[in-house]
């Protein structure tokens, strides 16, 4: 599963990155291996998304979302 | 580095910290009124500087928004080269001060462990201290402190708390250098760092020796870091990229260690520092406005609402001011046509130098209005909310959302619109946008189409409902439209090719406008456009003054006997006035009166005359063998050169040739005279055709110097203006080509 199949309000924790160059920007954005993550919304358009990451708001795209790989769905 | 000057014994203290922490109000309150705006050499990153007043004054730098000293943009490399003493004369400043968001500790802390490994004395600022309180948050800053080895100050700039503080601790001269690494990377990177620390040593002696670390580990991680040691310690930049063969070699993800090295020692300490008094669930005033602005439906509605505001705004509220200004200008000629005697000098000081002036100075009241909103949009943190409405459209055409406000600004004028760029933190993104920018049709146009439709194309109705001119009008603005995606499609398949365009973009909580600092803003942007592109504007000017009124020719035989005798006419009908007890001044006013359109046509042929013998008139002419197949002759190959001054001088200089005068774009008179001229042979200059043809070309055709001016300064060369002006130029001459011969083949010449 990854971050682009969660729906708005749905948590999970990151296992890894799918691609093996993940780009070092959402890293440093704090995006890494057991960080919680959580889609807050799609945009009209439905790309890209708004999701929650330590504490703040970031928007990245579906494309981007889908490298982002998750273990499991966070108990709500 | 033997300066003597004031300036390098100051001790110098940067600012540095994430986009949207408040920075910038940080600065302000620090530096007060005493702010050098200014750009970094070779790069458009604006610099900013200031004094901060007391006993000792002390110089405060303003460095970029940065999330990362690993530079991805050419911000935060900015930041990371002033901190490291990469420029030329910047040495290393002798104090950083990272502004932190308090409520957003984990991320603008990763900011902070990079700045520390600089080995420079450093202070933490915990900014927004009352959103943190809001937010539910205590933080425990001795804690803070001791873990990191540094002072760590609570702030809120935005109400002048803690301020005092900051300053006593920005003036102490105790403080020593932040504390050796606390943290350390996978190990198989790890083992390879001294090594690279000691060849480094070896080949860049000057780089001091706390530095060693960070310099390495950028090379390692950044592509450009790498890059920037080939000509200072080739011998390094090898071995580097021998490390980074083996290590990937080996399948270790060196690019991501610097990354889960610092989170790794990072959570865990913020963890113990920030308790958290409410539930994380707890939605914030900010989510709620966001579940209404980027709402499937309203969400865009809102956006529609505010971009036709903006262009509103940047369309007509501008005009009256721009109209003062362009009678102000007027007004100045004239004042000056009267008060020095008439001659070469004079002129130049009006047609030359006011004009020039004025030229720079019209476009004020459009790039004041569109930065006080594009302002207003930052400051809100609804700029960011934009981008991600309108991501999803723009990047059917290789754009970002962000390039949506610059793009419809360009309606109004390509200036600011290209100046609004400067929002987009992508630079090819921002590099596309400014390229395409100048297909929007600008306002400047709008003369040029008004005169042409009205003179030449029907004015019935399509459908009954849609007067063809309206529609021809519509379909000026959607070419223009469609062509900047079309180049910018194009610009991205092409030119930057295999470029990867990754969006990440915060959505920082949104807070009520600063107005003070959006009106200091927007006398900063547009202060740079006066003076940067002001210069060259005022220099084209005069140039194409030169170039109308050289070289001086007599009026010819013909219109030189007019004025003789329009002169021996008024010289007697003053006389009989004289000879019935008038006096000669009354009289010579009153026949002055009575014959004053007789001689404003004299005036007009003899501007006629000059202008065609003039460079210009040679130019057209020149031109004219080329532009034919266009369908213009070399008056309108004039007028066009004319027009790079600004697309609406084509209607003066038109005006000027055919011996009309001083008119503007509904002018009956200049109309008659386009629809009666004919060539030698007896067919018309104009014919629909004709006008459709000049039509297209004024929307692709990049005529506007300024344009040049203001591209040449974003993107700090003349190659991307050039760039621009080729592919432009190419456009239209292409599509007017096509236009007019596919429709004389058709029979519709």
């Amino acid at each position: 599963m990854t971050l682009a199949d969660l729906k708005p309000g749905e948590r999970a924790i990151v296992k890894g990155w799918a691609n093996s160059f993940p780009p070092v920007r959402l890293m440093e954005f704090g995006i890494l291996p057991g960080t919680v993550v959580e889609i807050v919304r799609f945009a009209p358009f439905g790309d890209p998304i708004d999701i929650k990451v330590r504490g703040f708001h970031l928007s990245i795209r579906k494309e981007d979302a889908a490298q982002i790989m998750l273990i499991e769905e966070y108990p709500t | 580095m033997a300066k003597t000057d004031v300036h390098s014994k100051l001790k110098r203290v940067a600012l540095i910290g994430n986009p949207n922490v408040g920075k910038t109000t940080v600065f302000n309150v620090l530096t007060g009124m005493r702010q050098k705006v200014g750009n970094y050499p070779g790069v458009t990153v604006e610099k900013k500087t200031g004094r901060m007043d007391g006993e000792v004054p002390i110089e405060i730098i303003d460095l970029p928004g940065s999330y990362s000293l690993s530079p991805k943009s050419l911000d935060e490399r900015i930041a990371y080269d002033v901190l490291s003493g990469h420029l030329a004369n910047e040495p290393r400043p002798d104090l950083v001060v990272c502004i932190v968001d308090a409520s957003n500790m984990e991320r603008n802390l990763y900011l902070v462990t990079q700045v520390l490994d600089l080995g420079i004395p450093v202070i933490v600022a915990l900014n927004m201290m009352d959103a943190a309180e809001e937010a539910g948050l205590s933080i425990d800053l001795s804690l803070l402190s001791e873990k990191l080895g540094v002072p760590v100050l609570p702030l809120t700039a935005s109400r002048n708390e803690g301020i005092g503080k900051l300053k006593y601790q920005i003036r102490r001269t105790d403080l020593s250098p932040a504390p050796e690494r606390m943290w350390t990377l996978m190990s198989a990177v790890e083992v390879e760092i001294p090594a690279l620390m000691q060849v480094l040593a070896d080949e860049a002696p000057k780089v001091p020796e706390r530095q060693r670390f960070i310099e390495v580990l950028q090379c390692l991680t950044s592509d450009t870091m790498l890059d920037y040691w080939t000509r200072w310690a080739p011998k390094f930049q090898k071995e580097v990229q021998l490390v980074r063969d083996r290590l990937l070699a080996n399948k270790v993800p060196y690019q991501q260690a610097e990354v889960i090295g610092r989170y790794g020692w990072l959570s865990p300490l913020v963890a113990q520092v920030v308790t958290r008094k409410k539930n994380i669930g707890d939605a914030s005033v900010s989510d709620r406005i966001d579940a209404v602005l980027t709402h499937r439906i309203f969400g865009p509605l809102f956006f529609a609402m505010i971009l036709l505001l903006i262009f509103q705004a940047v369309f007509s509220w501008a005009t009256p001011l721009m109209d003062i200004i362009e009678s102000s200008v007027i007004g100045l000629g004239g004042a000056i046509r009267t008060t020095f005697p008439a001659g070469m000098a004079t002129d130049l000081l009006v047609d030359g130098v006011v004009s020039g002036v004025g030229n720079v100075v019209v476009f004020l009241p459009q790039i004041l209005l569109l930065f006080f909103f594009l302002g207003l949009m930052e400051d809100t943190g609804y700029m960011a909310r934009s981008a991600f409405i309108m991501d999803r459209i723009m990047s059917r055409v290789g754009l970002g959302g962000g390039s949506v406000v610059p793009l419809l600004s360009s309606f109004a004028c390509a200036i600011p619109g290209i100046m609004a760029a400067r929002t987009l933190a992508n630079p090819k993104d921002r590099l596309i946008t400014i390229m395409v920018a100048p297909l929007m049709s600008c306002s400047a146009r709008l003369p040029v189409y008004t005169l042409f439709i009205a003179a030449f194309l029907p004015t019935g109705k399509v459908l009954g409902l849609i007067t063809f001119q309206g529609l021809a009008m519509f379909s000026m603005y959607l070419l223009g439209t469609v062509m900047a995606f079309v180049a910018s499609l194009v610009l991205k398949r092409i030119v930057f090719k295999g470029e990867s365009s990754f969006f990440a973009m915060e959505l920082p909580p949104y807070r009520m406008p600063r107005f003070k600092q959006i009106f200091w803003r927007m006398i900063d942007r547009s202060k740079a456009f006066v003076i940067r592109a002001g210069k060259i504007i005022f220099g084209m000017s005069i140039i194409l003054w030169g170039l109308a009124r050289f070289p001086i020719t007599d009026p010819s035989p013909e219109i030189a006997a007019l004025r003789i005798s329009a002169d021996q006419v008024f010289e007697q009908k003053v006389d009989s006035l004289s000879t019935l007890g008038v006096a000669y001044a009354a009289a010579s006013e009153q026949i002055g009166i009575e014959m004053a359109s007789k001689y404003r046509h004299i005036d007009a042929a003899e501007a006629g005359f000059q202008i065609e013998h003039s460079f210009i008139g040679k130019i057209g002419h020149t031109l004219e063998p080329v532009m034919r197949p266009l369908g213009f002759d070399w008056k309108l190959s004039a007028g066009i050169v004319s027009a790079f001054a600004a697309r609406e001088v084509i209607i003066s200089a038109l005006a000027t040739l055919y011996s009309v005068g001083d008119v503007g774009d509904d002018s009956p008179l200049l109309r008659e005279k386009l629809k009666a001229d004919t060539y030698p042979n007896g067919d018309p200059v104009y014919t629909p055709l004709v006008a459709v043809s000049l039509l297209v070309f004024f929307v692709l055709a990049l005529q506007c110097m300024s344009t040049l001016a203001i591209a040449k300064r974003e993107t700090n060369s003349w190659k991307w203006p050039a760039v621009m002006w080729l592919y432009m130029t190419g456009l239209a001459y292409l599509f007017s080509l096509v236009i007019y011969q596919g429709g004389m083949a058709l029979g519709w010449g």
